[in-house]
């Protein structure tokens, strides 16, 4: 419950979560239903709303994904600024993509969408991350921050290579590529979708698990130690599970770097509580309604709906500067 | 740097001082022989070769040297200023902060000439060193590998915004090969700007004790009477100059200027003075040999010096890190 | 007891301690004493597995600390370390719950709520319970750690210099407290400390350790004397013998 420590009155934790709980049902009607042509009632209009459910639905998973990746992330690094993107992910897909349009061709690109590509786009990321954080940090003199730095600088190369291939192409297929490479509600790949909430329903189950877990890992390396946690397991377990979030997410629709950082920092803000169990939820639904409005405004009063993430991104990055400038030390 | 008090039993015998300079100096003029030998032309043949050599080869090299000299010597200052070995002007946002701008300007007043180019590039450059810096202040070190961590997010975070701009204008491929880093546009009439990179390199050598006392942190550079603010100021701005021309002229060097500077401090320490003789050669040898490298490989094609320096600058930087691992 | 067995900690080619052969028995207050860089908090950490030695093995009640699973170490030691900063913020309850963790895995049972009051009130935070930690002065902070781990009821409690940051009355009143919990609650207490007026004054043994080896195991009448101190701290002293404890002057 909130404690009354100030002398304004704050709103109660349950009442801010039904809030929002009821933003995210507006907005995912709104999506579904404003501006049909057909009457309501009628096929055509079960037809559009059925079209636009999988957009709703990809919204709610890349929601998931990306609000608790960065909060698990958060956690594991004992660090707040940072976000999981620096771990090399979007550049490790935007190499995949490039490398199929570079010795394929860009129509490989859709040729080969479907399940397996992207069940296979997934696993390398998590293979890379993992081995990563395995080789780097679990070793004997394993520094967190020297991990991260490597998969910075990792991502780095690969972004070095994706430009030198990209130059390559022509300038047709380059832009076919480039449609991939950012983020895109729109044009996400629906057959994907059952798949992508399967393992996500069983990471969140991992992680609702390990609630309590977290919360002690979040006190640091001593503390965690001294009360009996195995801190490089619990490090490197909670890394990939990130890993695998936000893998879905971005072979979903592209890289978002600053999406899951909105949501967590808001999310610490309005939980009231720093416990996992009531954060990761909250940030889950917050993703959830910040998306679907965005995508909502931005389809249907400014139409431009393709322009959704790379909107959030930017304002995104903007909070990113914002608090890294105000912050009084990190 | 102190010099060591002659120990008791000399274990080798110490090399005439002038020794290590005069092989630097002669293995990067070898480089130098080596890129201006190498091309697709053969120089003796044809009977253009002479022409050739003046119009393309030699103006390639110089502004080799000339943009590797601006990196690592902008890489220098910039770790002495941060106090940080792993800041330089590609992992702090700086360079980012030197294509928007010349995105901008191409964007607004395509007819721009270089030397305007270059002003709008590194004034944009400045602005987003600053901010590296300012957001610095916030950082108590307490791990100092957070800082370039910072500095590559808030890179991220311009670049980002750079490529939607450029997507939404159609500039995008145009983007990817203008920063490629790559030599090859390179002609007479093109590069000269870049001698400005020779007046900073100067402007550094000359202010080299201040920087070297600011390197040792506010409150020490304050006691002994530095004007800490103003050095910061000066030393922002020659950075932001040398990134600016480079990125117009040249495109991206990545790792560059974190590479050479931390080779020649792991060996020499950390005076300026002393140690810009040494990034110079440092860096001309190295952005020479990998664009000998790049142009050799694929012979008569050409893989642009970024993306070797890319690889191999990535490279030397995990090793680096891997090096320096907190023990325990 | 805490038994350290050719135990040694090498930095490269430095070597910070060791080897160290030594037995601290169970129950009382024992002081880890020295000059800078002697290797004492390199002792107490290796002892409470937060740091691996390059030789030699450490248990404590008869656990060793590398073989034993960090769980089960967890109900037997626990230690707490000078530099505490939490990303989360927490108040002084939710802090002192963590202690908790190894019983009951983060669902608080009636005893474990029980055992937290019991901390708080041992250490007088009851009125400062529901307080965020960083509203808190230093010294109240550092009597919320200290809270913590009091409640993990281990019977080996591990502190790394407490005493720092705290002013004169806090420190006094820590070392009551610790003294109290040695007395009336039957642990055994090993802290490292670097005023050794305090350890005089509440310790029952002292270990002192210089250049990473130990130097002098004894009680606190048999080390505050002139010839140990000044070999274990490189400088001259007095000892004033006319008081409760032995106070050792080296002021000037």
């Amino acid at each position: 419950m909130a404690e009354a420590r100030t002398a304004k009155r704050t709103v109660p934790v349950p009442l801010r979560f039904a809030i929002v709980g009821a933003i995210v049902l507006l907005a995912a009607v709104l999506v579904l239903t404003w501006d049909i042509g057909p009457e309501p009632g009628s096929k055509g209009f079960w037809l559009i709303v059925r079209m636009r459910s999988v957009t709703v639905v990809t919204i709610l998973l890349v929601a998931a994904c990306q609000g608790v990746a960065t909060v698990l992330f958060h956690t594991a690094t004992g660090n707040r600024i940072l976000t999981p993107s620096i771990m090399g992910f979007d550049a490790l897909y935007v190499l995949i993509q490039t490398a199929m349009a570079f010795f394929l061709g860009a129509q490989a690109l859709s040729a080969t969408d479907g399940v397996p590509k992207v069940l296979v786009q997934s696993a390398v990321m998590v293979a890379f991350a993992t081995l990563l954080y395995g080789w780097l940090f679990g070793g004997r003199r394993g520094s967190l921050h020297v991990t991260l730095l490597v998969g910075l600088v990792l991502g780095a190369g690969f972004g070095t290579l994706s430009s030198f291939m990209q130059r390559m192409l022509i300038p047709g297929d380059f832009d076919i590529l480039s449609a991939r490479l950012f983020g895109n509600i729109s044009n996400s790949n629906a057959e994907y979708l059952p798949v992508g909430y399967g393992i996500v329903a069983v990471i969140l189950l991992l992680v609702f698990v390990r609630r309590h877990r977290l919360d002690v890992l979040a006190l640091g390396r001593d503390t965690a130690t001294n009360l009996g946690l195995n801190h490089k397991r619990e490090v490197i377990t909670t890394l990939v599970i990130v890993a695998v979030l936000v893998s879905i997410s971005t072979t979903m629709v592209g890289p978002m770097t600053f999406f899951g950082f909105i949501v967590a920092t808001l999310a610490y803000q309005l939980t009231g509580s720093q416990e996992h169990r009531r954060v990761l939820p909250f940030a889950v639904l917050l993703g959830a309604a910040i998306l679907l409005g965005a995508y909502f405004i931005l389809h249907h009063v400014f139409n431009a709906a393709g322009l959704v993430t790379v909107i959030i991104e930017f304002v995104g990055g903007l909070a990113f500067v914002i608090l890294l400038l105000r912050k009084g030390s990190m | 740097m102190t010099d060591f008090a002659p120990s008791a039993t000399p274990r080798i015998r110490r090399l005439p001082a002038w020794l290590p300079p005069a092989l630097g100096v002669i293995g990067v003029l070898g480089l130098l022989a080596l890129s201006l030998s190498v091309g697709a032309y053969d120089l003796g043949r044809d009977e253009f070769g002479g022409e050739l050599f003046w119009i393309t080869r030699v103006p390639r090299t110089i502004s080799l040297v000339l943009a590797a000299m601006a990196m690592c010597v902008a890489g220098l200052i910039m770790q002495l200023l941060t106090q940080n070995r792993f800041v330089e002007p590609t992992t702090t946002g700086t360079t980012e902060w030197a294509s928007l701008g010349l995105l901008l300007i191409t964007l607004l007043a395509p007819q721009a000439g270089i030397p305007v180019r270059m002003i709008v590039a590194s004034a944009a450059a400045f602005v987003g060193t600053m901010l590296f810096i300012l957001v610095l202040r916030r950082i108590q070190l307490r791990s100092s590998l957070i800082v370039p961590l910072v500095g590559m997010m808030l890179g991220a975070v311009v670049s980002a915004f750079t490529t939607y701009l450029a997507a939404s204008t159609n500039m995008l491929q145009m983007l990817g090969t203008w920063f490629q880093g790559s030599f090859s546009a390179v002609v007479r009439g093109r590069y000269e700007s870049l001698w400005v990179v020779a007046i900073v390199v100067v402007l550094v050598w000359i202010a080299a004790d201040r920087f070297t006392v600011a390197g040792l942190g506010k409150d020490v550079a304050t006691s002994v009477g530095l004007n800490y603010e103003r050095v910061v100021f000066i030393g922002t701005a020659l950075v932001a100059i040398a990134a600016g021309v480079t990125t117009v002229v040249v495109g991206f060097l990545p790792f560059l200027g974190l590479v050479v500077p931390n080779l020649v401090t792991m060996a020499r320490g950390d005076n300026l003075r002393s140690n810009i003789p040494w990034v110079c050669l440092g860096g001309a040898a190295l952005v020479l040999a990998c664009d000998v490298i790049g142009r050799v490989i694929i012979f008569p094609f050409e893989i642009p010096v970024s993306m070797i320096l890319g690889i191999v600058g990535a490279a030397v930087f995990i090793a680096l890190l891997l090096k320096g691992r907190p023990r325990g | 007891m805490i038994s350290f067995t050719d135990v040694s900690k090498s930095y490269g080619d430095l070597r910070v301690l060791g080897p160290v052969t030594l037995e601290i028995p169970a129950g009382g207050v024992t002081a880890l004493v020295g000059p800078n860089g002697a290797g004492k908090s390199t002792l107490l950490t290796i002892a409470g597995r937060l740091l691996d030695p390059s030789t030699g093995t450490a248990s404590v009640g008869g656990h060793d600390v590398q073989r034993t699973p960090s769980r089960e170490l967890a109900k037997v030691v626990s230690i707490l370390r000078q530099e505490n900063h939490f990303v989360t913020r927490l108040t002084v309850r939710q802090l002192v719950g963590f202690g908790r963790f190894p019983y009951s895995q983060g669902r608080l049972t009636a005893a474990d709520r029980e055992a937290v009051d019991a901390a708080l009130e041992f250490l007088d935070l009851v009125p400062l319970a529901e307080r965020y930690l960083d509203e808190l002065s230093g010294g109240q902070r550092q009597r919320a750690y200290v809270a913590m781990v009091l409640a993990q009821e281990t019977d080996y409690l591990l502190l790394d210099e407490p005493l720092n940051n705290l002013d004169m009355k806090h420190a006094v009143a820590m070392m009551k407290q610790l003294r109290r919990a040695a007395d009336d609650l039957g642990r055994t207490i090993v802290i490292v400390l670097h005023d050794i007026n305090f350890a005089a004054a509440y310790a029952d043994r002292v270990v002192a350790l210089r250049d990473g080896r130990v130097e002098h195991v004894g009680t606190p009448a048999e080390f505050m004397v002139p010839e140990v101190l000044e070999r274990v701290f490189d400088t001259p002293m007095q000892v004033r013998t006319d008081g409760d404890f032995p106070l050792a002057v080296y002021y000037r």
